[in-house]
């Protein structure tokens, strides 16, 4: 008779080790958006984020079929006090030709700071097609104080970009990223 | 057999209760920690709702008048946090505790011993998030779904309180469900199959599932949401390669289930009721069950309609916008099936009928009006107004909490042996049915007309509807005022005796036990025709 209750009582072991398997799992599956995330918006290039590497020019046939506008738009985040601008504010380009904007940065202040750059484009999916060769963005940015500097950013149009895409802006927020600069080198496109 | 087991087991473990504070502390016995839970929530509820008087008192006029934007900030934060972990799921936890193990025919629930322990966690997760509030720079000021960068780069350290507060919560749910969960897999009457469950006992069951499946998630969030503030990863800072918006997604993929685990056992209660007093059989069981099966998985798949206005690509914004109004259906199908269980059923209106009466117009009222808010380029209006406001409360405070004071006048006579004061119980219905809709109906005009929500001040021409709301707010935190009485003069025991079936066409095992339920029941298992 007590072999009854013994055996529920094993029942919901059981279970509740199944139950707290799934609590665990869900607790994982959590952290593991943030890499599933990832992917996915690389992968369709949905979230607006370029490619976070240089991405390397093979010499491609330029399409002068079609000339795509790019804006350029810059902002410095809450906070961070540097000046900073796009040498030039609009660019007219064919899909697959080579093309350099120079960005300039200045420290206004009296103290050293390091700088992160962070892009985004808009439309999202025109993300996927823009080609950075060598970009600002790359790496952080230190700058002593009263420092200036010309940042250039070197990039192709990929000639596979969607037809109803004729124009799209990418937008650089600079970010103060000196506390967490000290020893780690930022990697961030 | 399995009768004498239990009996045996029974003398083994509980001796006579202890008394006083001793007996509340220690408790494992499913009535006691489901009266515990039931009281903790109505406290809670009265908290949430001091402080929603002071939003309301703010909001009366334009103007910044009684506190200070920080501290308007700390109120609505806190009072959706109370309210939705303190107040709504508690008191359905309780009535859970209470109710499953009767309608299934259980002595008890599986591990008495862990729902002990889920239950007393909770006092120590609200003191901690109440004490914030006192501390230098005050409590959580980010909205009760702490988005970053709000709840991160701009927030105070009292942060970690919150952190802290949100996981014991967490795994008080996670415990409640696991027992649920176990309860009703393993101490079903002999006889007692599925398709023989109450629905309230289906609901809670699916509830149980929803519960362990996004607590850990939400879990994971304010983990996340800890190291970015404390420990300096860039789970949601762009500056350090994350992305504020994935914590959008992931607060969404644990907030959405969330609602319905909010409303489910409410299904469950209004299933429950509307037989009773319609003296016919639920129409369309099994399409409840379905119904309420695929709501829950749906609701996995809809989290994106809070977020439509972050830039989403357009193809992602209509699969959330139709996924949004497919869980409309299986919650239309419960609707037409509480209305067919009515039609041409002998109606007679006691107080739990009235509840539920209100709880079936005034939650579909929310539901349409989420309708209204699934249609993405309306929702671009809409979101972020006082529109949603009106939409969540309708389904939360006339749906989820109106269907839990039902439940608390359809099985109070069971649990106390006495009928509670109906005159009282008819006040308190009346002034919160109409103060209630004075309250949040105008919402939805100021609403459409832009009015802003979780904003301290607002332009003059919503000075009228405004007013009308804070009074509707006044006269309906009043009202609750009513039922503490009428909770208070039934724990006295106050009242006539009832019946063992307590309510005339009341079907199930709680009715066929005496009234008041005793300490023990269905210590032998009953048979189930
Ligand atoms: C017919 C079913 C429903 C539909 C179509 C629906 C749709 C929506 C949509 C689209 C929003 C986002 C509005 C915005 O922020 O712009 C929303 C918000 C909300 N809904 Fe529903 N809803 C439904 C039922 C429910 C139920 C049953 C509950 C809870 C019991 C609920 C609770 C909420 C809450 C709490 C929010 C606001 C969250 C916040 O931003 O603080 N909804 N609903
Ligand atoms: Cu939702």
């Amino acid at each position: 008779m007590t072999e009854g209750s013994n055996n529920s009582q094993s029942n919901n072991g059981k279970l509740v080790l199944k139950l707290v398997a799934v609590v665990i799992g869900m607790f994982g599956f959590a952290f593991a958006l943030v890499p599933l995330y990832e992917v996915f918006c690389q992968v369709t290039g949905i979230n607006g984020k370029t490619s976070d590497t240089a991405a390397i020019y093979e010499s491609i046939e330029v399409d002068h079929s079609r000339m795509i506008t790019i804006e350029f738009i810059t902002r410095t985040n809450t906070g961070m006090p540097w000046e900073f601008k796009a040498q030039t504010r609009k660019v007219e380009v064919y899909p697959g030709e080579m093309n350099q904007v120079d960005f300039y940065v200045k420290n206004n202040t009296h103290k050293d700071y390091v700088a992160q750059a962070v892009p985004s484009v808009s439309p999202g999916t025109a993300a996927l097609y823009m080609n950075k060769t060598e970009c600002f963005c790359f790496n952080n940015q230190p700058l002593a104080a009263g420092e200036e500097a010309i940042m250039p950013m070197k990039f192709y149009v990929d000639p596979q970009l969607p037809k109803d895409i004729k124009f799209f802006t990418l937008q650089y927020t600079l970010y103060d990223v000196t506390a967490s600069a000290e020893g780690v080198a930022m990697n961030q496109g | 057999m399995s009768t004498a087991t239990t009996e045996l087991d029974h003398d083994d473990h509980h001796h006579h209760a202890p008394s006083g504070i001793k007996r509340w502390l220690f408790t494992t016995n499913h009535k006691d920690i489901g009266t515990l839970y039931l009281w903790f929530a109505f406290i809670m509820f009265l908290t949430g709702g001091a402080m929603a008087m002071v939003i309301r008192a703010e909001l009366f006029q334009p103007g910044l008048q009684i506190v200070d934007p920080n501290f308007f900030n700390q109120m609505t934060t806190v009072h959706g946090l109370i309210m939705v972990f303190g107040a709504v799921m508690p008191a359905f936890t309780g009535l859970a505790n209470w109710l499953v193990p009767m309608m299934i025919g259980a002595p008890d629930m599986a591990l008495p011993r862990m729902n002990n322990w889920s239950f007393w966690i909770l006092p120590m997760a609200f003191t901690i998030l109440l004490a914030s509030l006192f501390m230098e720079g005050g409590g959580p000021a980010f909205g009760w779904t702490f988005y970053a960068p709000l709840s991160t780069t701009y927030s105070n350290d009292t942060t970690a309180l919150f952190v802290f507060s949100v996981h014991i919560m967490g795994i008080s749910s996670i415990m409640g469900a696991i027992n649920v969960i176990v309860t009703i897999f393993n101490m079903r009457a002999p006889g007692m199959t599925w398709m023989k469950m109450p629905l309230f006992v289906w609901t809670w069951l699916i509830t149980a599932f929803l519960l362990i499946a996004v607590m850990p998630v939400l879990a994971g969030a304010v983990t996340m949401v800890l190291t970015d503030k404390f420990f300096g990863t860039s789970f949601f800072n762009a500056a350090g390669g994350g992305d504020p918006v994935m914590f959008q997604h992931i607060f969404w993929f644990f907030g959405h289930p969330e609602v319905y685990i909010m409303i489910l056992p409410a299904f469950g209660i209004i299933s429950a009721i509307v037989p009773t007093f319609s003296r016919k059989k639920l129409f369309g069981y099994a399409s409840m069950v379905y119904a309420t099966t695929s709501i829950a998985l749906l609701s996995f798949i809809v989290w994106a309609h809070h977020m439509f206005t972050t830039g989403m690509p357009v193809g992602a914004e209509l699969f959330f916008m139709f996924a949004t109004m497919l869980i409309s259906v299986p919650t239309g199908v419960k609707v037409f099936n509480w209305v067919a269980t009515m039609w041409r059923g002998s109606l007679s209106f006691e107080v739990p009928m009235l509840f539920a009466l209100a709880f079936i117009v005034l939650f579909t009222i929310g539901g349409l009006s989420g309708l209204m808010l699934a249609i993405t380029p309306v929702d671009f209006q809409y979101h972020d107004t006082y529109f949603v406001v009106a939409h969540f409360h309708y389904v939360l405070v006339t749906g989820a909490i109106f269907s839990i004071m039902a439940a608390v006048y359809y099985w109070l006579p069971k649990w106390t042996g006495k009928m509670f004061d109906v005159t009282l119980a008819k006040w308190h219905f009346w002034c919160s049915l109409i103060s209630v809709n004075v309250l949040f109906f105008p919402m939805h005009f100021v609403g459409l007309a832009g009015m802003p929500r979780r904003i301290p001040d607002y332009a003059l021409q919503f000075a009228d509807f405004n007013k009308w709301i804070s009074l509707g707010g006044f006269a309906f935190g009043l009202s609750q005022l009513i039922f503490l009485a009428l909770l208070i003069k039934a724990c006295r025991k106050h009242g006539e005796p009832v019946s063992d079936q307590v309510w005339e066409g009341a079907e199930g095992l709680e009715w066929e036990i005496p009234s008041p339920a005793p300490y023990h029941t269905f210590d032998t298992p009953p048979v189930i025709k």
